[in-house]
């Protein structure tokens, strides 16, 4: 009992950290650069416009750096402020910063790029601009997963929802804790759009057991399920990376996703094993 | 069949393919090989399939199969044209309301159904097809993402019934805590909030807007109209070196996400 | 939403800058900047409207006496308590007092 407590206190926690700190824990000692940070002053126009309190690095934070020897860019989202949502600067920060990246393996350095989701998707107050940088994220991740791999990373507690759960799909790898949850639409704005039978919001268990990160794992829609633990987070991560860019990219693989979707069984609602069995099965 | 045939999207989709079968015999993603500039092009829609399976999918949703037969859709054509000189191009025609939203959607991830219709769309591009989005209806969030934000370019047809938005006016009322007239009172003093495509098009986002005689029922000038758009979209694309969406950075309202790529290009390269 | 400045006299400049905090619920941001010697500034938003004579009372005391090193100090505050607040500001100086924690 008294072990696991020692073990419970001397735990690095990955989710308690805020962006920053997440990213360079992330990157090797000392290795680590904030750039387009809170001191150029970044602040949303947007938000102003409407009098709400901007975040002086409007949520994401670039750092450059190494990871185990090799450069690296971390785009941390902190899902504290505004929920973790894109707006137009942050979503630039993304989108401008993936885009240097695969500019870089053009000119012969193997920059590659890890993604930390914390995000609820579009920033309602800057709607049309949050959208189309996310599309603008989307289309850098594409470009740069055919020199290196993308790594997303989500912890939780916000987890990864809305238009940035679709870059987390292209992603080329992904880590989650079991904390975490991955998304398109949370569970209220199911319960809203389709009614409570539908969706319970308040069914905690439904909903990590349907999202979660270990059922994500097993079904196949993400690669490892980790500890809430700084090393075992940046393990995974380098690990991934270790092995390379993927035969094929899980978003590429239709196919494969069609068949399992046509033995579906439409009349029931689905239980997590359901999921599990029908993306185990393969092809077959 | 005839509800079908009502939206915008599938009757813009069958004015323009000439009433091309469709190369698969999908019930809501609509794929037509025809011509655009007298040469062989591939037009996609998503229509309303009442009778889907996956019932939160019935109203021309972008679902879980509806995601990845945009994918293959897509993927089709890159694999069509792999050793061919001359990438032929992709047409989506755009009036999708949402993407699906159900139980069944998430257990089975439909944000990676998504992603690979985004996907598909992205790498297209990247092999050098022009990819042309003609948004003829709403235009809405992941299904938007999924289907046409990609595009080289994005043309839009100026009408009232034409809509781009991150979230539906009633859901985005009430996520917010507010009235829909409250909203939409806030969205017409800030460009990025509103529903109108006039102010999605001072974004800078557009790289044309067309003015129909009627969007309901498009006459032979409208028609002619639409694809004398699509054949310059496609021209302007040949034209350009570059095939990712930079062309999008321009407008007077993307000042923020230019200042921000001029940060990151300076700061990247600093001593270590 | 509102809007203040306060000045107050220093001692030498700080000897980094730092960020702490983040803007969410009942937190803030501080980031902390090398001053003009002498001389501290402070800029604060804050979403909760007036409570000027707090916030006046509150940089008073941790930056009247005029011993702290000068800085550039922007707040961002989303409800933040008077603790939090005061936390946050010296959890700033400490780290600007070794050398900062943003490279």
């Amino acid at each position: 009992m008294s072990t696991d407590i020692a073990q419970l206190l001397a735990r690095d926690s990955f989710i308690e950290r805020g962006a920053r700190s997440r990213a360079k824990a992330l990157l090797d000692p000392g290795t680590m650069r904030e750039l387009a940070g809170p001191f150029e002053r970044l602040h949303s126009p947007w938000l102003a416009m409407q009098q709400l309190v901007t975040s002086a690095d409007d949520g994401v934070v670039v750092a450059k750096g190494l990871l185990d020897g090799h450069p690296t860019v971390v785009l941390a989202i902190e899902g504290a402020y505004q929920g973790g949502s894109m707006g137009e600067i942050g979503a630039a920060k993304i989108a401008g910063s993936l885009e240097l990246a695969a500019n870089d393996n053009r000119r012969g350095i193997p920059t590659r790029a890890v993604i930390l989701f914390e995000t609820g998707g579009v920033r309602l107050q800057e709607a049309n601009l949050g959208l189309a940088g996310i599309a603008e994220i989307q289309a850098a991740v594409v470009d740069l997963r055919r020199y290196q791999p993308v790594i997303g990373v989500s912890a939780g507690t916000v987890g990864c929802y809305g238009g940035m759960s679709i870059v987390a799909g292209l992603c080329s790898y992904l880590v989650l804790t079991r904390e975490a949850r991955l998304g398109l639409n949370g569970p209220l704005v199911i319960e809203q759009e389709a009614g409570v039978a539908e969706f319970d919001a308040k069914k905690r268990g439904l909903i990590w057991g349907l999202t979660g990160g270990e059922q994500r794992v097993a079904s196949g829609l993400a690669d490892a399920c980790v500890q809430d633990d700084t090393p075992e987070v940046k393990a995974a991560v380098a690990r991934l990376f270790a092995q390379g860019l993927p035969q094929q990219h899980r978003s590429e693989r239709a196919d494969h996703f069609l068949a399992c979707l046509a033995r579906v069984d439409t009349t029931e609602q689905p239980t997590p094993e359901d999921v599990r069995n029908i993306y185990q099965q393969g092809d077959a | 069949m005839e509800q079908q045939n009502t939206t915008r999207g599938a009757m813009w989709l069958r004015l323009l393919t000439g009433g091309t079968r469709p190369a698969h015999d999908w019930a809501a993603v609509q794929v037509c090989d025809a011509e655009l500039a007298g040469q062989p092009a591939r037009y996609i829609a998503v229509v309303p399939d009442p009778a889907n399976r996956f019932s939160r999918a019935r109203n021309g949703e972008v679902g879980l199969v509806e995601g990845w037969q945009l994918a293959k859709a897509v993927q089709e054509v890159v694999a069509m044209d792999r050793d061919a000189p001359v990438k032929r191009p992709i047409v989506a025609v755009i009036d999708v309301p949402s993407q699906a939203y159900g139980r069944r959607e998430e257990a089975y991830g439909i944000h990676q159904a998504l992603a690979g219709a985004a996907g598909a769309y992205a790498q297209a591009r990247l092999a050098g097809h022009p990819v042309i989005g003609l948004i003829v209806g709403l235009a809405m969030s992941g299904a938007f993402l999924a289907h046409g934000y990609q595009a080289n370019r994005l043309i839009a047809l100026d009408d009232p019934a034409v809509m781009v938005h991150a979230m539906g006016k009633a859901s985005a009322a009430r996520v917010t805590l507010r009235s829909v007239e409250a909203l939409e009172k806030l969205a017409a003093t800030v460009p990025p909030m509103a529903y109108d495509i006039q102010s999605y098009a001072s974004l800078g986002l557009l790289w044309k807007v067309l003015q129909p005689a009627s969007l309901a029922q498009p006459g032979e000038q409208d028609i002619a109209m639409v694809r004398g758009a699509l054949e310059a979209a496609l021209a302007d694309i040949l034209e350009d070196r570059e095939r990712d969406l930079a062309g999008r950075l321009n407008g007077r309202h993307r000042q923020a996400s230019r200042r921000v790529r001029e940060l990151l290009q300076t700061q990247w390269e600093a001593a270590d | 939403m509102e809007k203040m400045e306060f000045e107050f006299g220093a001692g030498q400049p700080a000897s980094g800058r730092t960020v702490a905090g983040v803007v969410a619920s009942g937190d803030l941001e501080v980031l902390l900047e090398p001053g003009q010697n002498g001389r501290t500034t402070v800029a604060v938003q804050t979403s909760v409207d007036g409570y000027g004579a707090t916030w006046t009372s509150l940089l008073e005391r941790v930056l009247g006496p005029g011993s702290l090193p000068a800085a550039r100090i922007e707040i961002n505050d989303n409800g933040a308590t008077p603790g939090v607040v005061r936390m946050r500001i010296e959890q700033a100086f400490e780290e600007a007092a070794q050398g900062g924690n943003t490279p």
